[in-house]
């Protein structure tokens, strides 16, 4: 495999790796500044948040993920993450690199894992990427009555224009991986309850509110980072 | 003072102003430069034709300030929260004896806030009273992600900072505003919650709470708060600069809160230094709610709904009496605010 179809699949691999809270992936948020391959098919990988406060357990999330995905690759030896200009670096890098689960990283801070929060999120995700779903079949036509008792199946096979599958897809996987089984209603709360036509418009409301929050970060995060990269290399 | 096209004058109170020092010479270690750097970074948020030198945003002058404030910004009346950062900067970040300096030349136009630490203890409860005396304070900010030796922050749940609003009670201080920024503690946890300042809120019935940033990103958090507690109000400092570049999300934003709190507890702010008043009063006062939103919310900014939000709720919760503050300000209103008011 030539060195650049590796750096491809490096980047691919990095792609997948999202920001919890903006749900999008690291690459299109423009936060790794470069992914080197070097000898011995080792990689390592750089990267740079918004602010140098950005909050350490999302940036040790966004590091150990992409140290995870990256290290899948079968060709890969050793990978290397390092965050820069940020207030925990040392201890994130620190950590990333020794594989210690957070607590160990941050001793003293924490008594709890990050897994909670990262469910959390998860969880805000797939509100978030339901409501885009949910407003654009709302706007192409489908009525509540017909959202809240659609089957997953019947949602696969709906014909839909490009920005519809594109929803779809972003939203399926998102269920997928809040464990919302296979079959069964295609929408439902994020803890598989389905939901009732009387109280969808409050369902969307909050939801909306989820995606909203979200947007804000992205705004903000794409703005301030933006910022910061020109002050850098100016 | 803001005048419409139809000629109708809006009072303004500027609920979020800051006279800081962020320059290299007060910087006391690197966290210095990189907090102010990272508010020069927000500053570009704003329009690009307002873009001050890195030096004037790290250090701008009184003078700066009533240029900005009050001369162009159309501010009657302006509030500092100030931050200390005493762990980043010499001299602190603001500086309350300056700010009392500068209120001192401007008594009937600046209000000085004045702030506590919980984590402070017994001894900062003796300084905060002595303080809060000495200025007259009638409200604090507290900013609950501030770096405090080995500590990375506090929440208002702390059962010190509970003896510090007993302490606000009895020293007729009701007005609390909370920055809701990144606090790093749990570090496990959410950094941005809002929840303490629902116990909070409901433990001290009679002080208000102004939730700065609106609890950003956390909003829908912050509106389920606020529905249900009728002492938090929405300060509008940093989303107003939204409107500029994301005029429709500023709507869809604005359109929840009037939903969820209604207009009477929702405060302008500048933020003054990061963003310049000025373009921020004159997008607000010719913005109006998407029509999404408007039809989502049955919503919509009429004037009286503007007058509150730009002064009448911070004049209420201050004391001012409108009428009688422009009288006294009449006078001494520069010619040029008005004239620039006018134009637009």
């Amino acid at each position: 495999m030539d060195r650049d179809t590796r750096t491809q699949e490096v980047w691919s691999a990095l792609g997948t790796v999202t920001d919890p809270e903006i749900d999008e992936s690291v690459t299109s948020l423009d936060f790794v500044t470069s992914a080197q391959i070097q000898p011995g098919n080792k990689v390592r990988i750089e990267f740079r948040l918004p602010t140098y406060w950005c909050a350490p357990n999302f940036a040790f999330l966004m590091a150990s993920d992409m140290r995870d995905a990256v290290t899948e690759l079968p060709w890969v030896e050793k990978v290397t993450v390092e965050l820069l200009d940020h207030f925990s670096a040392n201890l994130i890098n620190r950590g990333v690199a020794l594989k210690q689960d957070f607590r160990d990283a941050f001793p003293g801070e924490t008594d709890d894992d990050l897994s909670a929060i990262r469910l959390k999120f998860l969880g805000k995700a797939f509100e978030r990427r339901q409501e885009l779903l949910i407003r654009h079949l709302l706007a192409n036509g489908r009525d509540p009555a017909w959202i809240t008792a659609v089957s997953l199946r019947e949602l696969m096979s709906l014909p839909l224009e490009a920005e519809g599958v594109r929803l779809r897809n972003l939203y399926v996987f998102s269920r997928r991986r809040n464990h919302c089984g296979e079959e069964g209603f295609a929408f439902t709360t994020v803890d598989g309850s389905p939901l009732d036509s009387s109280g969808f418009r409050t369902y969307l409301r909050k939801v909306t509110g989820v995606r909203r929050n979200a947007e804000y970060n992205g705004f903000i995060c794409r703005g301030l980072l933006a910022a910061r990269n020109a002050a850098l290399s100016s | 003072m803001f005048t419409t096209k139809s000629g109708e004058k809006i009072f303004v109170i500027d609920g979020h102003t800051h006279l800081w020092d962020g320059s290299p010479a007060n910087q006391r270690n690197i966290h210095g430069k990189q907090f102010i750097d990272c508010f020069y970074d927000y500053h570009h948020l704003g329009p690009d034709s307002y873009i001050w030198p890195k030096e004037k945003f790290e250090r701008y002058t009184e003078e700066d300030y009533v240029k900005d404030v009050f001369e162009e910004g159309y501010a009657d009346v302006a509030i500092f929260n100030p931050q200390y950062l005493g762990d980043f900067y010499h001299d602190g970040f603001s500086n309350l004896k300056r700010n009392e300096a500068f209120r001192q030349q401007h008594p009937d136009r600046i209000i000085a806030n004045g702030f506590w630490d919980p984590r402070n203890g017994e001894n900062g409860l003796e300084v905060f009273e002595n303080d809060a005396k000495a200025y007259n304070w009638k409200g604090v900010k507290l900013y609950t992600a501030e770096w405090h030796g080995d500590s990375k922050g506090w929440k208002l749940t702390d059962p010190w900072a509970y003896r510090y609003f007993e302490k606000c009670q009895e020293l007729g201080i009701k007005n609390i505003h909370v920055h809701k920024g990144p606090t790093i503690r749990p570090l496990n946890k959410d950094a941005f919650d809002v929840e303490d300042v629902d116990d909070a809120a409901t433990t001290f019935t009679d002080l208000n709470f102004i939730v700065e940033h609106v609890g950003l990103p956390r909003l829908e958090d912050f509106c389920y708060i606020a529905a249900q507690e009728p002492n938090v109000y929405a300060g509008l400092a940093v989303v107003t600069a939204l409107i500029h570049r994301r005029p429709h999300y500023f709507g869809e934003i604005l359109g929840e809160l009037l939903f969820w709190l209604g207009p009477d507890r929702i405060l302008y702010g500048s933020d003054y230094g990061i963003w310049s008043p000025k373009w921020i009063v004159e997008e607000f006062m010719n913005f109006e709610l998407p029509d999404d939103v408007a039809a989502e919310t049955g919503k919509s900014l009429t004037l009286e709904v503007r007058r509150k939000i730009m002064g009448e709720n911070a004049a209420r919760l201050y004391d001012i009496d409108i009428a009688d503050r422009r009288k006294k300000l009449g006078l001494s209103l520069p010619a040029k605010a008005e004239a620039t008011a006018a134009m637009v």
